[in-house]
């Protein structure tokens, strides 16, 4: 096992994932655990009873002041208008000309204050970008070196959690969240994750990360509780058919292209990259992201080129198998009018035209 | 942990001799690199295999890895266990999980692969 180029960034637990024997790798610049007893083993874990993510390395951007809302609602793409105190939002930051700087989750914290959480390789750039569109009475605040973050998911979260807080996790709805402790330290916690399982992800100070991460281990050792790497979090959100940025969206895509026309409000007024959306909407989207799932013996990979009637006609953005349903899935551009359920598609694997056939998405939904 | 009776690559190859029949595998060092292996493909039985060409390919969750093939050859004999069964080359990748067989066409070829001892040291000092 090779030790990190001091060029790699760390999360605050780097020596309890190198102390666990967890594989490391090199995640857009951080040094990361991929996986600890296998990426299989570790999806089961998080469908089935609970898994801790060590996701330190997402980054964390403040806007506060009397005109927060003002700046946040013309830098994203839903409407911030409408969120309560306590609520929060996946959104997205567009460029001018429509394409994502990033995908973001908006928390309304107060009146005056929002809290951002968004990728760990695009932090910096979405600093920027928000505080070049900050012509607000607002304050911009990059904040990701005063947090460490865990997502604790599975159907055995809550009870896992619940055992390190007094703060009522149950009353909590989904994609809300509340500042309480969790064992004493103050942590704000999210109804959130990025696993299309129930759970909460809790920000907290990066000294107390290692000591808070062993006692949510200890507390959810009676349910089976699994270390989960980067590894797992990517097979657990392709089935839940959630966007990573790189492959489903880049400066490239718009929202409407990669199917997320529902954080897309056009009638909440003016924000960046209204008007080239309207256009595109106004004029036909022209590709659009769909689900398929592999019919032919091989696995359609982040990439690979996707022909229809013989000739090439888009890409596959994730790929891969899925460990809960036990089929190959994955996502893929393909041409607007072709871009729905039932269509036969072949995916180019190492020259090899290898049938697929586009199907309904999330691949995976979990029961309420 | 290598066994002595394999030849070993680079690549994390080995290679069995039996007669004038070359076994071949992936290493357990392999394996344990890539993680949970979800499928393999290999060369159709006839193929011919050239040293250090791509034979085949395994694909565990995360990523897909080339095989080469260690020593040249004509294919006689593919592991059809692996077709069902690719997760079998987590738990027994010098046995029951081999690959392919082929007939050494140049059985000096051996010669050039690693021993155990000195396959070992190799991964031993990645």
């Amino acid at each position: 096992m090779s030790t990190p180029a001091t060029a790699l960034k760390t999360t605050p637990l780097n020596a309890t994932h190198r102390k666990l024997g967890a594989k490391m790798v090199d995640f857009g610049g951080w040094d990361m655990p991929v996986q600890y007893s296998g990426i299989i083993d570790e999806h089961k874990a998080v469908r089935e009873a609970v898994g801790l993510f060590d996701v330190s390395h997402m980054g964390e951007i403040e806007v506060t002041g009397p005109e927060a809302l003002e700046c946040v609602e013309f830098a994203t793409t839903n409407a911030a208008s409408k969120l309560t105190e306590g609520q929060a939002q996946y959104s997205g930051l567009l460029y001018e000309h429509g394409g994502f700087v990033d995908d973001i989750l908006v928390h309304k914290v107060h009146d005056d204050s929002y809290f951002i959480c968004c990728n760990a390789s695009n932090q910096e750039k979405d600093f920027e970008h928000l505080a070049a569109l900050n012509k607000f009475q607002a304050e911009v605040v990059f904040a990701s070196d005063r947090y460490a973050q865990l997502a604790i998911q599975g159907p055995k979260g809550l009870p896992t959690l619940q055992k390190l807080t007094k703060t009522e996790l149950a009353p909590i709805k989904y994609y809300h969240f509340t500042d309480g402790e969790v064992s004493g330290t103050p942590a704000r916690i999210a109804r959130t994750g990025y696993t299309g399982e129930d759970g909460f992800e809790i920000y907290i100070d990066p000294d107390e990360a290692e000591r808070i991460w062993n006692e949510v281990m200890e507390a959810g050792r009676e349910f089976g509780i699994k270390p989960c790497g980067l590894g797992a979090r990517n097979t657990l959100r392709l089935e839940s058919k959630m966007a990573l940025y790189g492959h489903e969206i880049d400066a490239s895509l718009t929202p409407f292209e990669a199917d997320l026309a529902w954080i897309v409000k056009l009638d909440k007024g003016e924000f960046n990259g209204r008007d080239a959306l309207a256009k595109q909407k106004a004029g036909g989207v022209k590709r659009k992201l769909v689900g398929f799932e592999m019919t032919g013996r091989g696995i359609g990979r982040d990439g690979y080129e996707v022909y229809l009637d013989g000739a090439p006609a888009g890409w596959v953005t994730s790929g891969g198998p899925s460990p809960t349903l036990c089929k190959n899935i994955g996502l893929c551009y393909l041409p607007v009018d072709r871009a729905k359920p039932g269509e036969s598609i072949q995916i180019m694997i190492r020259n090899q035209p290898v049938d697929a056939v586009t199907v309904p998405t999330p691949f995976y939904k979990r029961a309420k | 942990m290598y066994p002595e009776n394999l030849n070993y690559t680079k690549e994390h190859e080995w290679v069995r001799v039996e007669g004038d029949t070359g076994v071949i595998g992936i290493t357990d060092h392999a394996q344990k690199e890539l993680g949970d292996i979800v499928y393999v493909d290999l060369p159709k039985v006839g193929a011919s295999a050239e040293k250090g060409k791509t034979l085949g390919s395994v694909e565990s969750v995360k990523a897909v890895s080339d095989v080469y093939a260690p020593v040249s050859g004509e294919v006689m004999e593919v592991n059809e266990l692996l077709a069902t069964a690719p997760e079998k080359l987590n738990e027994d990748p010098h046995g029951a999980a081999w690959l392919v067989k082929i007939k050494l066409s140049n059985p000096e070829e051996i010669k050039q692969l690693l021993s155990a001892a000195d396959y070992q040291t190799y991964v031993g000092a990645e």
